[in-house]
């Protein structure tokens, strides 16, 4: 926008951001009933659909009764970091997703469908991302409870061991475009095809280290009830456990985001269509929507059939497999952009193909690196010198 | 377990995501149940006489391992007999909250009067409408004390949520549940 008042940006992005917050949390209370209902399908059940028509008054019903409900004045929790740690999540979630661009430039009624624009686009908004998992830490800390203790550890070390996988496995994409910006993510697509396509080993990583960034399953130890009655969440009530419930949620639409501006195009439509309507594939907002409900179908679809990790296969996984591997794909990257640049993209592409078949192929082979087990056989028990069951 | 066997495993959901659920929407569906489902009692009458079959004896309450059953008996009026014994309960009460529903009162029974039914929604609000009179047992009364109260609100017909493979137990003389 030219020469408009200092003020009226402002007062735009404010609305945006409103706008934005406001969207965010709609999907979220609707994503609470569309992963029930889908959970519930695929488990040959038809869930929660009493309340209206389909259930769909659900998440309003949720709501009121997260409002109304009693906050608990935990007495041995530390008030002030207790009442501050849910915000911190959620701020922390909403604004990570407002750096996403969701259209071209001036597309939004001549306003652009992003409320910031940040030049190391993607490294900010990790680091936004990454200061959420102080909301969950500290929520575990100022509980004064021992399983929102644990339930915080985990998820903090968790989050910190998956970042450097997720971070490295974008490393290749900026190497290749040269930019952080989503902008140039986008436009470099648009140019020369999607990410996925080069970068297939990254997206690999990059989806696995993300369901553990968000404490998805298979990765949601935090919440383990079996182990931790409900991690972080189990001293929090009413609305400042629908809030973190919400962070949770506003990161997991926020990865998924992500996912389809680095790898998938971002907000543009497929070409192919501009033969039947001209612009199509220019159209804001309509094709991140797609993207990412594709991807929350996959977050979903993921909890409804695979189990749990146990916390050092998790940690294994994480610092044995996805960090060496990301790590890899960074160097191999780096490598062929250096020496053979002028072989065109094609050849990257393959190698990233040959890497990602050879990672399913020997999947079964490398699962020791992560799963080694625990219990040693009797041989190589030292022997008891004592008489078991005490003296 | 590599990939491969988590994409089978990802396979199987999908592909029980367009299946059709197995739940029976309950209130709305019958709930199916067998025949030998023990469930509230029913007091039986003679087929043909229509006298009621029990006679006060209070054998069910001396072997009801929760106390619930409490019986008065009365002497018959020999013009208007109520049962073709000597005697007859006045008074025959069952209280549902103690009751665990394990048949012994109906194996106790010399004259096969008091006979396990099939009817289960008893829930209600207060301690007082669990304990069941003679007049809510007898053959012919359907329902419980709830659903009969509804039911007389809505100016329906009482309506049970359950229906019995292959009809109901020919003890249960008399007694229709949907089938």
């Amino acid at each position: 926008m030219p020469d408009t008042a200092w003020w009226l940006d402002l007062l735009w992005t404010v609305v945006k951001g409103v706008l934005v917050a406001f969207g965010l949390l709609t999907t979220f209370a609707y994503m609470t009933l569309v992963e029930r209902r889908l959970l519930a399908r695929m488990q040959i059940r038809w869930g929660p659909n009493r309340v209206g028509p389909l259930g769909l008054l659900q998440p309003l019903a949720d709501a009121v009764k997260s409002i109304f409900k009693e906050d608990l004045r935990i007495t041995k929790a530390d008030q002030l970091v207790y009442t501050l740690a849910p915000l911190i999540a959620i701020t922390c979630a909403l604004t990570a997703f407002g750096g996403i661009p969701a259209g071209p430039a001036g597309s939004f009624f001549g306003l652009d469908p992003w409320v910031y624009k940040l030049d190391v686009g993607v490294i900010g908004l990790l680091a936004i991302t990454s200061m959420g998992v102080y909301g969950i830490f500290l929520g575990g800390w100022a509980s004064g409870s021992k399983y929102p203790l644990l339930g915080g550890l985990r998820s903090a070390a968790q989050i910190i061991s998956y970042e450097l996988g997720m971070g490295l496995s974008i490393l290749g994409i900026l190497m290749l475009v040269g930019s952080a910006s989503f902008q140039s993510i986008v436009g470099w697509q648009a140019n020369n095809g999607w990410l996925i396509i080069f970068q297939l080993f990254a997206f690999a990583t990059f989806l696995v280290s993300s369901f553990a960034e968000v404490n998805r399953t298979p990765f949601d130890l935090p919440e383990a009830e079996q182990e931790l009655v409900a991690g972080y969440l189990t001293e929090y009530s009413a609305i400042k456990w629908a809030l973190f419930q919400m962070a949770e949620y506003v990161n997991m639409i926020t990865a998924s985001a992500l996912m389809s501006t680095l790898f998938f195009g971002g907000y543009k439509g497929p070409v192919f269509l501009e033969g039947v309507i001209p612009g199509i594939s220019n159209w804001p907002f309509i094709w991140l929507i797609l993207k990412i409900a594709f991807f929350l179908f996959v977050f979903i679809w993921v909890r409804a059939t695979l189990p749990r990790l146990r916390y050092d296969q998790l940690m294994r996984f994480g610092w044995k497999l996805i960090f060496p591997l990301a790590l890899t794909n960074t160097i191999v990257t780096g490598f062929y952009l250096t020496y053979f640049r002028s072989a065109g993209l094609w050849p990257l592409a393959l190698l990233g193909l040959i890497g990602f078949v050879l990672l399913v192929v020997l999947s079964d082979r490398a699962r020791k690196l992560w799963n080694t087990p625990t219990h040693r056989p009797d041989a190589e028990r030292p022997a008891a010198t004592r008489p078991l069951g005490g003296d | 377990m590599g990939v491969l066997e988590l994409a089978k495993g990802m396979g199987v959901t999908l592909g029980k995501l367009f299946t059709k659920p197995v739940t029976v929407s309950y209130p709305e569906q019958r709930a199916s149940i067998k025949p030998r489902f023990r469930g509230r009692h029913v007091l039986t009458r003679h087929p043909g006489t229509g006298l009621e079959k029990c006679i006060g004896c209070s054998l069910c309450a001396a072997a009801c391992p929760a106390y619930a059953i409490y019986v008065e008996a009365a002497e018959n009026d020999p013009a208007h007999p109520t049962s073709p014994g000597e005697r007859y309960a006045s008074v025959y009460e069952i209280n549902m909250l103690r009751c665990i529903f394990c048949g012994m009162c109906e194996e106790a029974c010399p004259t096969g009067a008091v006979v396990m039914g099939n009817e289960f929604e008893m829930a209600d609000y207060r301690y007082r409408d669990f304990v069941y009179a003679k007049e809510d047992m007898l053959v012919g009364v359907d329902g419980s004390i709830p659903q009969r109260r509804e039911a007389a609100r809505k100016h329906q017909a009482v309506r049970t949520g359950f229906k019995v493979e292959g009809g109901p137990r020919a003890e249960l003389e008399g007694v229709k549940y949907p089938t």
